[in-house]
Parts: C-alpha cells; structure tokens; sequence
C-alpha cells in the first residue's frame, strides 16, 4: 500500500507530511481520500467497530469484514460523507487482499488498485506494468514508480511517499522523501 | 419448594432457578431430534409424531432453514421455537451485512443462546421452552454442531439429541464412529437411529423429517432429497424389524 501524502485546501496545501495510511487493525491497513475530516471520522468508527468484532470472534478479523464494515458506514451516511478507501492486508483466510470502497459505498474486490486525484495520471502506467504475483521488491518498485509519476504531475500531490508492506509476518513501514523518488522524464 | 419457582428470578434455597428447569422439561415433553457432525457435513434426523391424519403431509416442519449454509432442528414448544428461528435469521442477515461474509456458527450459536439466556432473567417474561440444535458446513471451517437449551447455553458436538427419547438416543449415536462417515452413510444411521428411539406403544404415526448440509450439498442446508430418505427410511425399517426391541 502506498500514499503520498498532501493536504490541500483549495488556495493553498496545508500540509506534505500528513499520514493517510491508517491502521484499523494487525494486519489490515486503510488508504483514505477524500475529505479528510470525513475519512478520519469513518476509520476512527471503524476501527473500533473492527477491533470489537475480532475480540467476539476470537480470531484476527477478515480484511473482507473490514472492508465491509467501512462500507456499512459510508453507505449508509452518503449524504454527510464524502470519503473513499482502499481497504488491504492478510488474513489466514484468503491471504493478502485488496478492497476498494467508493465515495458511495461501493465494495469492490481487485487485485489491484489506485485512487486519489493523482491516480487519473497513471491509469496507463498502473494498467500496462501491473502483473499478478509479483514479488515484494517489484511491489515495491511498482508503487514507488507509480507514485513519483502521479505526484509529479498532479499539483495537489507531493511531499513524502508513505509505503507500508502487510505479511502474514508483520508489517513494514517504508517512507521516501519527495526528492528521494525515482525520477522520470516528465521533470 | 413452593413459592421459590413462581418466577425466573428467584434463586431456591439450593441454588437452583425452578422455572429454567420447567422450561427443560417442556423440552423433554416433546419428540426427539438429533444431529451428528462427520467428516464432511452434518445430519438432522426428527421424529415428527403425526397427531391427526388431516394433517398435509410435510406440514408443522421442525427443521428450520437459518442461512443458506445454517439449519436448525428443534424440540419443545413449536411456537417458540419458530420465534427463535426468527431470531437467528435476523442474526446470521445482520452479520452479513455488516461483515460480508457467512455468520461463524460458533458466533451464531453464541448470540442466539444470549437471547435465550435474556428471558430467564426476568418475572415479567417466561423462558423459552425449547432446544435447538444447529448445524452448518463452510469450506474453511468444516462442518460444525451446535446445541442451545432453555437456559441459554450452547455447546459444540460431535452428535446431540433433544427430547423425550434424548437418552436412549445418546447411546446409539455413541456407538457411531462418526469422524470418519460421510454423509451419505450418516443419513441411513440418524434415520436407523430415530426409528429405534420410536415408541410404537405410546406414539402412533410418526414421519421422518430429515435434513443435511455438507460438501454433498455444496455448503447449502436442505431438506434430503426423496430417494434417498426412502433409502433411509428402508435401511431403518430393516434394521428395526431385525428383532430388535423398541424401547
């Protein structure tokens, strides 16, 4: 998972370090977009919603039931809300998952995905280099590209690229300052 | 012993709450309904005692559909317990929702006998007089067995029975080496089982209800299909007529 981090507020950007990564459980992490007050509200809820239902169940929970239970809530609030997530990560069930929630509250399940006002600049790249079982270092490689070309040509992104890798073992942050990217001709 | 079972919320003198165990003996007033789990589903089997011959044949079901991958095989009092039915739709429609996937039967089970343990609480409401027992097969989990009772417990099982026959019943199942059965064989034994614990003296007519849910059905709980509960039904009737005694 990977997000670039950048605040803006119509005149200007408030702010290039804010973490949109947001952890609703072990091995289960939430990309948010969107109106960040909205989203920071959502995960809050859903996050103790999640943690709530894995104590009940006495197993880590699904990202699935994760996913849904974001969607429960954007769903049912569409008219207040206006937040989308990218919902991934492991469980023993179904291994690594990926799970987009739109602005409405659709749930969609892909093996890949990319959002954000950055996104609509790489749909090309994202399309013809993705492959399905990758490893984790062309993973890497994969966002990290993907990234460096959206943030360098969206204005309202930049600043700090924020990459985490979710395993069955654990989790791994990976933080890369703006002018540490790969570069490309578009500079 | 008088006046401490008046009500579910008073204790006797030697801690026991008289109206739950009331309800417990409705539970054994009525006819008896078993489930096995073996190695690749579960099996309900119900004795389903025909009062009248105007009755439509099929009618007054005792085996309750809760999921598309849940059932419920009941005794007791039938009003209640298709109210409880109600109950765990409800629970297993919310789960779904909410969770997007199949409810845990475990979860369920737990939920529906928090239920039934809220109405042993109170003098204003009576407890529920009956048990209930569910069963469920999902590809991850396998096949699994639960029991709730009128006192809002529920437990795991391999093979359980509920009703007036429930002991006599016990036994047969034990003798079942049910691990390893499919359940193509468990459905003759739970048919072979419910025509031993039949009583022909006290109980007249009865029909067999019977039902599964398992890797033969592709995880959906339904009713067996007619020939093989004819199969059943046969191997159960030979087995029986063997000059073993009815109890």
């Amino acid at each position: 998972m990977c997000l670039q981090e950048s605040l803006s507020n119509v005149y200007y950007v408030s702010s290039k370090t804010i973490n949109k990564l947001i952890q609703v459980h072990d091995r289960i992490f939430c990309c948010i977009a969107g109106s960040l007050a909205d989203a920071q509200a959502v995960t809050k809820a859903a996050k103790f919603q999640i943690s709530f239902h894995s104590i009940q169940m006495e197993s880590p929970p699904l990202v699935k039931a994760a996913a849904s239970v974001l969607k429960e809530l954007c769903y049912n609030n569409k008219e207040e809300l206006q937040a989308g997530f990218i919902t991934a990560g492991w469980d023993r069930k179904k291994g690594p998952q990926v799970y987009t929630v739109a602005l409405g509250g659709m749930l969609l399940s892909q093996p890949f995905t990319i959002g954000g006002s950055g996104s609509t600049y790489i749909y090309g790249y994202a399309d013809a280099k993705y492959k399905p079982d990758m490893s984790k270092e062309e993973c890497l490689q994969f966002a990290t590209n993907a990234l460096a070309l959206a943030m360098g040509r969206d204005n309202v992104s930049g600043g700090v690229a924020h990459l985490v890798v979710i395993t069955e073992e654990g989790v791994e942050h990976v933080v890369i300052p703006g002018d540490k990217l790969p570069k490309f001709h578009n500079e | 012993m008088t006046s401490y079972d008046l009500s579910a919320s008073t204790f006797s003198p030697d801690g026991r709450v008289f109206q739950v165990e009331y309800a417990m003996k409705a539970v054994e007033n009525s006819s008896t309904a078993i489930g096995i789990r073996c190695k690749d589903g579960v099996v309900f089997g119900v004795e389903k005692l025909v009062l009248s011959k105007l009755y439509e044949q099929g009618s007054n079901k005792r085996i309750f559909n809760v999921d598309r991958h849940v059932g419920m095989a009941v005794a007791g009092l039938l009003a209640d317990a298709r109210s409880l039915s109600e109950v765990a739709r409800e629970e297993a429609s919310n789960f779904r929702s909410n969770y997007g996937h199949n409810i845990p039967l475990k979860y369920l089970s737990e939920r529906v006998a928090m239920y039934v343990h809220a109405y042993t609480l109170y003098s204003a409401v009576r407890p529920f007089g009956c048990s209930f027992i569910f069963g469920s097969y999902d590809q991850d989990d396998g096949p699994q067995l639960y029991m709730v009772d009128p006192s809002g417990i529920s437990f795991g099982y391999w093979g359980c029975a509920i009703g007036k026959a429930k002991q006599a019943a016990k036994t047969e199942i034990e003798k079942l080496q049910m691990k390893d059965m499919t359940c193509r064989e468990l459905v003759k034994e739970v048919a072979k089982i419910i025509y031993i614990v039949h009583d022909e003296v006290k109980d007249k007519a009865f029909e067999l209800e019977l039902s599964w849910v398992g890797e033969v059905t592709n995880g959906k709980h339904e009713l067996v299909p007619k020939d093989i509960r004819v199969e059943a039904e046969k191997y159960a009737k030979e087995k029986t007529e063997d000059g073993s005694s009815t109890l």
